[in-house]
């Protein structure tokens, strides 16, 4: 069926495009913005949808844009591993749409059009990102997500001018140093095609200039991605951002980037490369291990609420890096599975705090008291969202740990073990913490006067609870189906030679 | 000497590279940061199109090129400069030119905010 097939170019061109429509539309009537961007986004949730099923059947899909064939032309690839993480992206934009609804009109009430605009414009870039098949292709992606990321940012109040500004700086930075690499492999190789460079390159092992690519596209990638010595920009820029902007960027930028990092390590460069070649496991694995417990302890520290959760980001793209760098399927899987139940989990937490930002205008911890009596719904939600960060099973948090830590047990990391284990640890000090300030408010430890104050119920409205109950309830069935999604999706990703 | 003289393209976009990352980290004025940042982009695209040059290698344009002698139609490739990378650098130029305005227009309304641009009187009043 022809629709069927143009459903991979679909994603990308239907985002694309509305974004002009919107910025057209929204001229007349600034109510139009919302169900344009709606449906856009529902028709690339469909033919995600549509893209993964097919995969599923009928493996890898090559798409020619304009006809023209692949070293030459730019092609989109979609094997299962991103058409794992297409799916996260438009459902995880999808439903953060639907939250934005309410808490836009409150927080930017003037700057609704700009808002829909740049939020469909960076659902494009990351997909774009994630799809295509050409290195140079996916810079120019990752320029269109990062420059909508820092306008995004930038419409938030007080501070987040400056933390904007700094992530501008570093991210220039990180896409420059990735176009570097990229130019470094073409030189070697004269392609940009990614399959084209993985049957070029095992030939130009000993040559120092494709050394020199790695390093360099890995480090764009980590500045991307806030792995731990550049995660400078993030914690600032996340949580200054409008709540609706940071519910998209938090649990999409960082996954992406992780992504492109394992399709650059297994799908450019090989394997054999990197782990036997030039053996950087040794170094990358310790790095993780250092940004996890960095991560965990600067979290602690922290009396804001979004504050903490960027924190909590840094360890996570630690697990990622780390559990990719293992060396052995066992952790690839389990970071490859970490990519989907990271963006929930981090997705479900920032709703709940933006919620309560649209509820009490306030994100300090202070503001969690009797949180449980005031809003229900939301914690609940909060309580299984920290949950799935913790660990605790049934949630999908639990198992990707347990992918992770066999892993880690197999090529003997025991660091790497300890900073996972130290870092749930400190999730579930964390998290507790605010469950008590939630249940029986900030009193002193004196014990009397323990009669809370009569506080009535108020719920965020149904446009808030709606997505944030069914991410809650995602990352129960991600967890139930874990056997399902690894064994459907994630095993047939794995490189050859790992 | 012989070494520096025979990639002096390399040289140069390395040094011009590191006045831009210097720039970028080291200055307390957030306009000079901007420049910075351009300085190493621009750094980057002098690199592409220096990779692409040959000495003496013409335009890469096929004169004749709809003729229908096949002979002379033949191209050789080593007659032509490649035009690949600068394709690619009109792409990049497009995106630093994007950059560049969207940081100048977050500098813009930093000052409008703090009525400064140095880094240093802003975190002040952060503080």
């Amino acid at each position: 069926m022809i629709a069927s097939e143009q459903a991979v170019a679909l994603m990308v061109v239907l985002p694309l495009l509305s974004a002009l429509v919107i910025n057209m539309a929204g001229w007349f009537d600034r109510r139009l913005c919302f169900p344009i961007a709606l449906f856009a986004l529902l028709g690339s949730c469909c033919s995600a949808f549509i893209t993964v099923s097919r995969v599923i059947k009928s493996g890898v899909i090559h798409y020619r844009l304009g006809g023209w064939a692949p070293p030459m032309g730019i092609e989109y690839v979609v094997d299962h591993l991103n058409a794992l993480v297409l799916v996260i992206i438009f459902v995880v934009s999808l439903l953060a749409l639907l939250f934005s609804y309410k808490s836009i009109q409150v927080e930017l009430p003037e700057k609704i059009l700009q808002f829909y605009t740049l939020y469909l414009l960076l659902v494009a870039g990351l997909a774009g990102m994630t799809i295509t098949g050409d290195a140079f292709n996916l810079y120019v992606l990752m320029e269109i997500s990062a420059l909508t990321s820092y306008a995004l940012i930038a419409l938030g109040d007080k501070r987040a001018l400056v933390a904007s500004f700094n992530y501008i700086i570093l991210g220039t930075i990180g896409a420059s140093l990735y176009l570097l690499g990229v130019g470094h492999l073409y030189i070697m190789t004269g392609s940009l095609n990614m399959a084209d460079l993985q049957t070029i390159l095992p030939a130009l092992l000993d040559a120092r200039a494709i050394a020199v690519a790695f390093v360099l596209v890995m480090g764009g990638v980590w500045v991307k991605m806030a792995f731990f010595p550049m995660h400078g920009w993030l914690p600032n820029a996340y949580s200054y951002a409008p709540s609706s902007t940071s519910c998209l960027v938090a649990p999409l930028m960082t996954k992406v980037s992780v992504y492109i990092m394992i399709r650059m390590m297994f799908s450019v460069f090989n394997p054999n490369y990197i782990f036997v070649y030039l053996d950087w496991g040794r170094l990358v694995v310790p790095l993780a291990t250092v940004a996890i417990i960095f991560g965990s302890i600067s979290a602690l520290a922290q009396k804001d609420l979004r504050k903490m959760l960027t924190y909590i980001i840094v360890a996570e793209v630690g697990y990622m890096v780390g559990g990719a760098w293992l060396a052995n399927v066992t952790g690839l899987t389990g970071a490859i599975y970490h990519i989907l139940a990271d963006a929930m989990m981090t997705l479900c937490l920032f709703m709940v705090v933006g919620a309560i930002i649209y509820k009490l205008k306030d994100s300090s911890m202070d503001s969690m008291e009797f949180i449980f009596r005031r809003m229900p719904v939301t914690s609940v939600v909060f309580v299984i969202g920290a949950f799935a960060m913790i660990g605790i099973p049934p949630t999908c948090g639990f198992f990707s740990k347990w992918y992770l830590i066999s892993g880690a047990i197999e090529t003997s990391q025991w660091h790497y073990i300890f900073a996972l284990l130290f870092s749930s640890l400190v999730n579930a000090f964390v998290f507790f913490r605010l469950f008590e300030i939630g249940f029986f408010g900030k009193k002193p430890a004196d014990g009397h006067d323990h009669h809370a104050p009569e506080i009535a119920v108020s719920e965020a409205p149904v446009t808030m609870l709606v997505p944030m109950v069914l991410t809650a309830l995602s990352l129960i069935a991600i967890g139930i189906y874990t056997n399902e999604i690894v064994t459907v999706l994630i095993t047939k990703t794995l490189p050859v030679g790992l | 000497m012989e070494y520096i003289l025979a990639k002096y393209n390399y040289w140069i976009y390395i040094l011009l590279m590191m006045i831009g990352l210097y720039a970028m980290i080291a200055k307390n004025n957030l306009v000079k940061k901007v420049i910075g940042m351009s300085i190493f982009q621009t750094a980057i695209i002098v690199f592409y199109v220096s990779i692409g040059a040959k000495r003496g290698a013409s335009i890469p344009i096929i004169a004749h090129g709809h003729g229908h002698d096949v002979i002379a139609t033949a191209v050789s490739a080593a007659e032509y400069a490649n035009p690949l990378p600068h394709v690619l650098m009109l792409t990049a130029i497009v995106v630093s030119v994007g950059t560049l305005g969207v940081a100048l227009a977050v500098c813009l309304a930093i000052y409008r905010r703090y009525n400064s641009l140095e880094e240093d009187e802003i975190l002040e009043q952060l503080r």
